[in-house]
């Protein structure tokens, strides 16, 4: 019995060598030299500011932006989360009826159930980077009325929502989005050109 | 249509892959020649040189579950300490302060039982230190944990008249060196491909395109994720576990960890086959899992997809992220609570009350359709020795497994395996209901609270570790019921299987007679499949009623708590 302790305590020790101080050093040691960018959190940065990362939504609510999905945690990733509220919830029915109006009010839609679903409802980590390619066309109307967009800007806009748009994985893995991060500062950069061209 | 090609995809490749890795790891395990051998081999024998581990010595079932337990208990105080102390410890980029003592015996408990229950946040509990040296170890060992012990009930099975069920080492060394550690270094790399975080970077500060603030986390994500996927363990790197960007960046990096969650229970499975000489028989039990596993993929799905009165919406999206949508969130939740994995990349407490349910029940069966990394075999065997015993009594014959015979010690055993954790769920869920400290954590009113006290406690009992995580957990209250529910979900089992497995061992094996109960044939799926669903049936049908039945159909008439 006395063996087994001894035998017991040392093959704790080499396993937390191994498993816990070798594996995930040496994981991070092939990572950071095979896919740099992505072990760091694929940044996003500009004019050597951080800006974001490309996987991890941000907040936009204001007009001349697209919008990204509503978040429990408003965007704030320290600790990420989720409403949790369930499907009989008065409180999320609430959220759901108001999510709705100000949606279609915003971007002047009638009927409401036209409206994709991940615009009225949370998400899991309250973090998710995409919405779907209907929800950004939904919003071009408005966006493109806020930065004084004509008829070309917003064709190209449309344009660059579809050009942006990721298809499923190998064609079949997970579902159609779009990156808002990335369409927002496209956004950005169109709006840069036409006052450059000006 | 998309949806379709998604599930069959996932489906066929599980049951084309897993004859594959169980024949890898039978010969792994019988000491037989293999490809990782020349690659790790020296290693085998070094961690056997250093620890002073004669692997060929072999154990009785007391001393084999004597190393079970003493390993597990210096693995808990190991990972209590780190947590408690993790102020003073190197590797604590952002300064966290030491652990509660609470959270600390609840994390710990989670993760030496194999549950990965998560009352901690990842992001701003636990430092980079605790999270490979603590979580990350445990992730590996308690599933060899589980491997080991599965391993000496399968010897107890099928050897005759002796004492000897292998050696618990090198059980262990061999389910770390050749099994775990290869998977979880390619589906580390996998997934770093795919954005999944690996640094040991502080987090970064940056500005928003609208002008605020955002703190991005950072750490070695990735590599604990693919062991805590491939462990059965899913106790998350971040708090929203494997919804978080950086912990499942893609939807092809959230098919590659979803098969990782179920691959290496399912793959155990055929891997016993060989150990029993009865492919048919591995086969038998693997088309049960299958088809109950299906089952409850269907039923889920019908059950989200179907139109939600008080939120007029049809599969709703309320915690779930765009990449995946509807069918990768219901597919996962089925999965990671068929196996005892508990990872999750959708809220469960957000899904359909039928959805809901389904997972609830998986974990209520007792974690044994697939199940947990070894646990789910050894789970489902017990299932399988109350088959035959009640297939015995109906024909007045004494029941027979493997050509040995189960008599009132070994009854005795699998009812205690069946009931411990039944009695966690039942009993704990009772006094969370009674008392304010447990009413006062809830996130839902109406029935979808009592589904909140329900869900932990199945988890915790079924050594899950997912959760409707709007129960606030971090209380004292659920820190230590939640931690004891853990240790009886998991001991209470161990305990009782190797049991079985040392009276198993002594006896004789009875040639195959004619009047022998077979158990490879479509009888024996069924009436498994009947034993399985009467017993989690039963027992679990009156308090299921009262939660998520009732929500169900309180939902279809628009009323909301």
């Amino acid at each position: 019995m006395k063996t087994q302790t001894i035998i017991a305590l040392k093959f704790l020790l080499i396993m937390t060598v191994l498993t816990g101080v070798i594996y995930p050093f040496f994981m991070t040691g092939v990572a950071q030299l095979t896919f740099r960018a992505k072990a760091n959190g694929s940044l996003i940065i500009k004019d050597g500011k951080i800006i974001g990362s490309e996987l991890i939504g941000q907040k936009f609510d204001s007009t001349i932006y697209f919008w990204s999905r509503p978040s429990a945690i408003d965007y704030n990733p320290i600790p990420s989360g989720a409403s949790n509220l369930g499907p009989t919830s008065d409180k999320l029915k609430k959220q759901v009826v108001e999510r709705r109006i100000l949606f279609a009010i915003m971007n002047t839609i009638t009927d409401t159930t036209a409206i994709p679903k991940e615009m009225i409802f949370a998400s899991a980590s309250g973090l998710d980077p995409h919405i779907s390619q209907k929800a950004a066309l939904l919003q071009v109307d408005r966006v493109a009325k806020a930065r004084n967009f004509n008829t070309i800007q917003k064709h190209n806009l449309v344009q660059s929502v579809k050009n942006l748009t990721e298809k499923p994985q190998f064609l079949v893995l997970g579902e159609e989005r779009v990156n808002v991060l990335a369409l927002n500062l496209e956004l950005n950069k169109l709006d840069q050109n036409i006052t450059n061209n000006k | 249509m998309n949806e379709a090609i998604q599930l069959i995809l996932f489906m066929v490749a599980l049951a084309a892959l897993a004859p594959l890795l169980g024949k890898y790891m039978a010969k792994v395990f019988m000491g037989e020649k293999h490809i990782m051998k020349p690659v790790f081999g020296w290693f085998e024998k070094s961690v056997y040189r250093v620890s002073g581990i004669k692997s060929e010595e072999e154990m009785n079932w007391k001393t084999y579950l004597y190393g079970v337990l003493l390993f597990n208990l210096f693995g808990f105080v190991l990972l209590f300490l780190l947590q408690i102390l993790q102020a003073y410890l190197p590797l604590n980029t952002e300064k966290l302060p030491n652990v509660s003592w609470h959270l600390a015996f609840n994390t710990a408990m989670s993760f030496t039982t194999n549950t990965n229950w998560q009352s901690y946040s990842g992001e701003n509990t636990l430092s980079y230190m605790v999270q490979m040296l603590g979580l990350t170890v445990q992730n590996f060992v308690s599933a060899a944990t589980g491997i080991s012990v599965v391993l000496a009930l399968i010897r107890g099975l099928t050897r005759k008249t002796t004492d000897s069920l292998g050696n618990f080492w090198a059980d262990m060394t061999r389910s770390v060196v050749y099994v775990l550690l290869p998977l979880a270094i390619i589906l580390t790399m996998a997934l770093v491909g795919q954005g999944a975080v690996q640094t040991f970077s502080h987090y970064v500060k940056a500005t928003t395109l609208q002008g605020t603030e955002q703190v991005i986390p950072l750490g070695p994500a990735a590599s604990q994720i693919a062991i805590k996927q491939l462990g059965t363990n899913g106790g998350g790197f971040f708090n929203s576990n494997s919804s978080h960007p950086f912990e499942n960046p893609s939807p092809f990096s959230n098919f590659l960890e979803m098969f990782a969650l179920i691959i290496i229970s399912a793959s155990l499975v055929f891997t016993y086959g060989h150990y029993a000489k009865s492919k048919r028989h591995a086969r038998a039990i693997f088309i049960t899992m299958y088809i109950l596993f299906a089952v409850g993929i269907a039923i889920s799905l019908w059950s989200e997809y179907s139109h939600n009165d008080v939120l007029n919406v049809s599969g709703g999206m309320e915690g779930k992220e765009t990449r995946f949508g509807v069918m990768n969130s219901v597919l996962w939740s089925v999965t990671t609570t068929v196996t005892s994995n508990g990872s999750v990349n959708a809220m469960h407490d957000s899904l359909s009350p039928l959805s809901g349910m389904v997972s609830m029940f998986n974990m209520m069966l007792g974690e044994i359709i697939f199940g947990g990394v070894g646990s789910g075999l050894y789970g489902i065997i017990i299932f399988i020795i109350l088959t035959v015993f009640i297939a015995g009594l109906m024909v007045g014959r004494t029941p027979e497994y493997l050509g040995k015979k189960v008599e009132a010690f070994e009854m005795k055993m699998a009812i205690l395996a069946v009931l411990a954790p039944s009695i966690v769920i039942k009993l704990f869920s009772a006094i969370a209901c009674s008392v304010p400290a447990g009413l006062s954590s809830l996130n839902n009113a109406g029935p979808h609270g009592l589904s909140e006290i329900l869900y932990a406690f199945s988890s915790a009992a079924g050594n899950n570790g997912s959760a409707f995580a709007g129960l606030n957990a971090n209380t004292v209250f659920y820190n230590l019921m939640i931690g004891f529910g853990m240790l009886i979900g998991r001991f209470g089992v161990i305990v009782p299987v190797m049991a079985i497995a040392g009276s198993m061992a002594k006896k004789k094996i009875t040639p195959v007679s004619l009047g022998t109960f077979k158990t490879d044939n479509w009888l024996f799926v069924l009436l498994l499949i009947g034993v399985i669903l009467i017993v989690g049936g039963l027992t679990f049908f009156p308090p299921l009623a009262l939660g998520p039945i009732v929500e169900h159909l309180l939902m279809n008439l628009g009323v909301t708590f």
